[in-house]
């Protein structure tokens, strides 16, 4: 679907500009094609079952995509900066259990969030610290957290269970209510979406840790500060896991030992079907948010056609495969169409006739 | 700073007995040089001699063992590159430091955009600052355009709109010109002079003496590690400053032998990669150099990967020894003898992180076999027996070859090749950032396979190596074949017109 589109692009450029005119598009082609991808799935879905967008259906939708859309968007903090954090479903669980632990002791929700939140923040530290000063890949040092505080939850937790009865009906009600079809932890996840995406584009720290992964070693001879920019991506992703540990309470009310077990994965892969290039640098939270929101919908709309769910693993496989294999694709043409917009203009040459190749420049 | 230099102003940057080592190698010993404003400063030497580690002391990258660094006359120490930064000094690297996946103007302004309220990037302000650099550099680039994808030429003007947006006073150029055809480096050089004019000092590195006599006032040379001297370029030639860099008079630069050619060994019959080059036919008979020039972008490096196999071609044919090769298979192509010395060597010519043994080992894998294992007494002989015959310089066979010198990485590389025993040799810029010693070296080595009876292709933008080298030389401009011109006929004249399109073959 996208593939088609770059190739129609140039078409109606004026040939100066149309390498970079191309390359804005098909960066935002990226995010809309999931959106298309996830419209065309739910009316899809709408046609054959009438009932799947009731205002109760719109809210489901919402509600499962909220706490993988938290902690993708964290994740791709982490993976702009050519990083990854695997321990996210292992901070979440432990997030969740502790917020509970609190709330079923009598403690303020408000607290508890802000004690997940910490919590999380602490896990983010641990990662970030470990990976920036160890000079050891992202991905061996997050696998070692992902089991070491899957292992603390474990001795912690034990057989130990917080169920629904164990929490204040506020804090349930919060976590099913909201304004008409748009519960309140969704609104709370585009809040935090909006304010992470706007950091990227528009502060320095943020437009820095494209950098770091767009080029590590052009980013440290920049002077950019690298260990303290994946410290705090792995902090502000941590504090995310720990975020979406308190509405993952507040939305299922049980909370055990194994809570969050191979999240991990789902996340990046949210991320990765979002557009976020998993060998940093590019990609946008937005578009990370559209991958959890269309991996999540799958669930629902599977059942809602009278799909068996246990297709639901490999739809989401062949998805992801699908998004490399359109990335791969999309940044192929990119480059030769950057390639050709630079022959275009003789390199470095300004004196060679510039002009008259304009007319010629459609050849491809 | 307004007068001129020769009536004694102090020094803006000021190097002090600067040593600095690695392990147990010294890479510099008691190295002092004194920028001066308004003047370019040439640094020369030969691979390996500390150039490199000098330019990384100055932008804050490596702290000094010893020795102070003086910023116009007070001490400084800086802890890393931003403080260089911070202090005035630009460095412009060999390997182009940009960020592929940004814009031009936020590969300019990264870490010092303009800001707004609160500390937002001003975007807009950033793209009209970088509109206007472009301006001032005379250049033609869009300010939004990613920095994937820009020519190496493009890539140093953006370093160069980096370091004028912070109003640099030192401006520090690691081989700007390495990768550049003739027109790039004079407009490169039109830059350098009048950033000269306003004041800036310029320490420019360069292994094309040439242009270190075109646009430097002073020099100073190092050797292994040490000052040897510094001092006016007035009246110096450049085997005045060869012998200064190597330590003995050089033999000649380009001992090519006189060989009579056998019979046909590479044969390419119009040969179409379409959008890349088009209708390509050259021979190359044993022991024989053919050279191929033209501008960068003009097709060469493509048409020596479809040769090779690397990319596959749309029409025509390549014949080796008579045998056709099949499209796409470098693996057909080695086993008829062909073998190709890329262009980057980092990139497509070596695993940086492995040992010399075994970079040089990896052409043999299919024949330092036994029993379907890897006989590894035997690629560790091969790897060094080659590494020994063309005079690598290493400590340890085993060390990984990040650690030589770019003289010697390219010598492994060829080593890499020649220890297949090649009958048909494609070397794609074989001495591009090489010092003048191992040039020498490289260029001796091609002439003697040339007389062993080795076909050889070399591919080359440095024009006096073209025409030094070269039994035939061959043009191309634009993906097409423009002129074949004997030994005897070729000249810059010839040779640039048909690189350029001015002639018609």
């Amino acid at each position: 679907m996208t593939v088609t589109a770059p190739e129609s692009a140039p078409a109606a450029e004026l040939p100066p500009s149309s390498g970079t005119r191309l390359v804005d598009r098909v960066f935002k082609m990226r995010e809309l094609a999931i959106l298309v991808v996830f419209l065309v799935m739910i009316a899809v879905t709408q046609a054959g079952n009438s009932e799947f967008l009731s205002e109760q259906g719109i809210k489901d939708l919402l509600l499962n995509a909220t706490i993988l859309v938290l902690v993708a968007t964290g994740q791709s903090l982490v993976v702009i900066t050519r990083n990854v954090d695997l321990s996210v479903g292992s901070t979440l669980g432990i997030s969740a259990f502790a917020a509970g632990t609190y709330l079923h002791g009598g403690g303020n929700p408000v607290v508890a969030i802000v004690l997940a939140v910490l919590l999380g923040v602490g896990c983010g530290l641990l990662n970030g610290l470990l990976v920036s000063l160890g000079q050891v890949p992202a991905l061996v040092v997050t696998l070692g957290t992902l089991y070491i505080i899957r292992g603390v939850d474990s001795i912690w937790v034990g057989s130990r269970q917080i169920t629904a009865a164990d929490l204040p009906g506020g804090f349930v009600d919060f976590g099913s209510g909201g304004v008409s079809a748009v519960p309140w932890l969704a609104l709370i996840a585009l809040a935090v979406l909006v304010a992470t995406a706007y950091y990227l584009k528009h502060f320095g720290s943020g437009r820095e840790s494209y950098a770091l992964g767009s080029n590590p070693e052009a980013a440290r001879l920049a002077g950019i500060p690298v260990r303290k920019r994946i410290l705090t991506a792995y902090t502000f992703c941590g504090a995310l896991a720990g975020l979406a540990g308190a509405l993952y309470l507040a939305r299922f009310g049980n909370v055990d030992s194994g809570t969050g077990n191979g999240y991990e994965l789902t996340v990046v892969s949210a991320v990765v079907v979002g557009g976020v290039v998993f060998t940093g640098g590019s990609g946008s939270v937005y578009g990370a948010a559209l991958g959890a929101l269309l991996l999540t919908s799958i669930n629902s709309v599977l059942p809602a056609l009278g799909v068996s769910s246990v297709w639901v693993l490999a739809i989401n496989g062949v998805l992801l495969l699908l998004a490399i294999a359109v990335d791969r694709i999309v940044a192929l043409r990119v480059a030769t169409a950057l390639k050709k917009s630079t022959a275009k203009r003789p390199a470095g040459d300004g004196a060679r006739r510039p002009a008259p190749e304009k007319g010629s420049s459609r050849n491809a | 700073m307004t007068h001129p230099s020769d009536t004694g102003p102090a020094p803006v940057l000021a190097l002090e007995d600067i040593s600095k080592s690695f392990g147990a190698v010294r890479a510099l010993r008691d190295v002092s040089l004194r920028l001066f404003p308004g003047e370019v400063h040439a640094l020369a030497g030969e691979n390996g001699a500390g150039k490199s580690t000098l330019i990384k002391t100055l932008a804050g990258v490596h702290r000094p063992d010893a020795g102070r660094v003086l910023l116009d006359g007070e001490p400084v120490v800086f802890h890393g590159p931003g403080d260089a930064r911070d202090a005035g000094i630009a460095v412009i690297y060999q390997e182009p430091t940009l960020f592929p996946d940004l814009s031009i103007a936020e590969n300019i302004f990264m870490g010092r955009q303009p800001r707004r309220a609160f500390g937002r990037i001003d975007h807009r302000a950033t793209r009209a600052a970088t509109e206007a650099l472009m301006r001032r550099l005379g250049v033609d680039l869009d300010p939004d355009r990613p920095a994937r994808g820009l020519s190496i030429a493009d890539q140093q003007i953006v370093e160069i709109a980096k370091a004028l947006s912070f109003e640099a006073r030192v401006l520090v150029m690691d081989e700007p010109t390495a990768a550049l055809t003739g027109s790039e480096v004079a407009r490169l050089f039109g830059v350098v002079r009048t950033l000269r004019d306003q004041g800036a000092a310029v320490l420019f590195i360069s292994h094309r003496l040439e242009e270190i006599f075109q646009i430097c006032r002073r020099v100073t040379t190092l050797r292994d590690g040490g000052l040897i001297s510094s001092e006016p370029l007035d009246g110096m030639t450049e085997d005045d400053l060869v012998r200064r860099m190597v330590g003995r008079d050089l033999d000649e630069l380009y001992p090519k032998q006189d060989v009579t050619a056998g019979e046909v060994a590479l044969s390419v019959k119009r040969l179409t990669r379409e959008g890349v080059f088009t209708d390509i036919s050259f021979e190359v008979r044993r022991g024989e150099i053919v050279g191929l020039a033209g501008l960068v972008g003009a097709g060469r490096t493509e048409v020596a990967r479809a040769v090779f196999g690397i990319d596959r071609w749309d029409a025509g044919g390549v014949e080796v020894d008579g045998r056709a090769l099949t499209n796409g298979a470098p693996s057909t192509a080695m086993a008829a003898g062909l073998a190709l010395v890329p262009e980057d060597r980092r990139a497509q010519g070596l695993v940086m992180g492995m040992s010399i043994e075994r970079n040089i080992g990896l052409t043999g894998l299919r024949t330092t076999v036994r029993a379907g294992l890897m006989d590894r007494g035997a690629e560790r002989s091969r790897s060094l027996d080659w590494a020994v015959r063309l005079q690598v310089k290493y400590s340890r066979i085993a060390d990984a070859v990040s650690t030589l010198s770019g003289g010697n990485q390219q010598k492994v590389v060829l080593a890499k090749w020649l220890a297949t025993g090649p009958g048909v040799l494609i070397v794609d810029e074989p001495t591009r950032g090489i010092d003048v010693g191992t040039k020498a070296e490289v260029h001796r080595l091609l002439s003697q396979l040339a007389a062993d009876g080795v076909a050889v292709l070399m591919i080359s933008s440095d024009l006096p190596e073209i025409l030094g080298m070269a039994d035939r030389v061959l043009v191309m401009h634009e993906g097409r074949l423009t002129a074949e011109i004997p030994r005897a006929e070729a000249t810059e004249e010839t040779v640039m017109a048909a690189a350029t399109g001015r002639a018609a073959a």
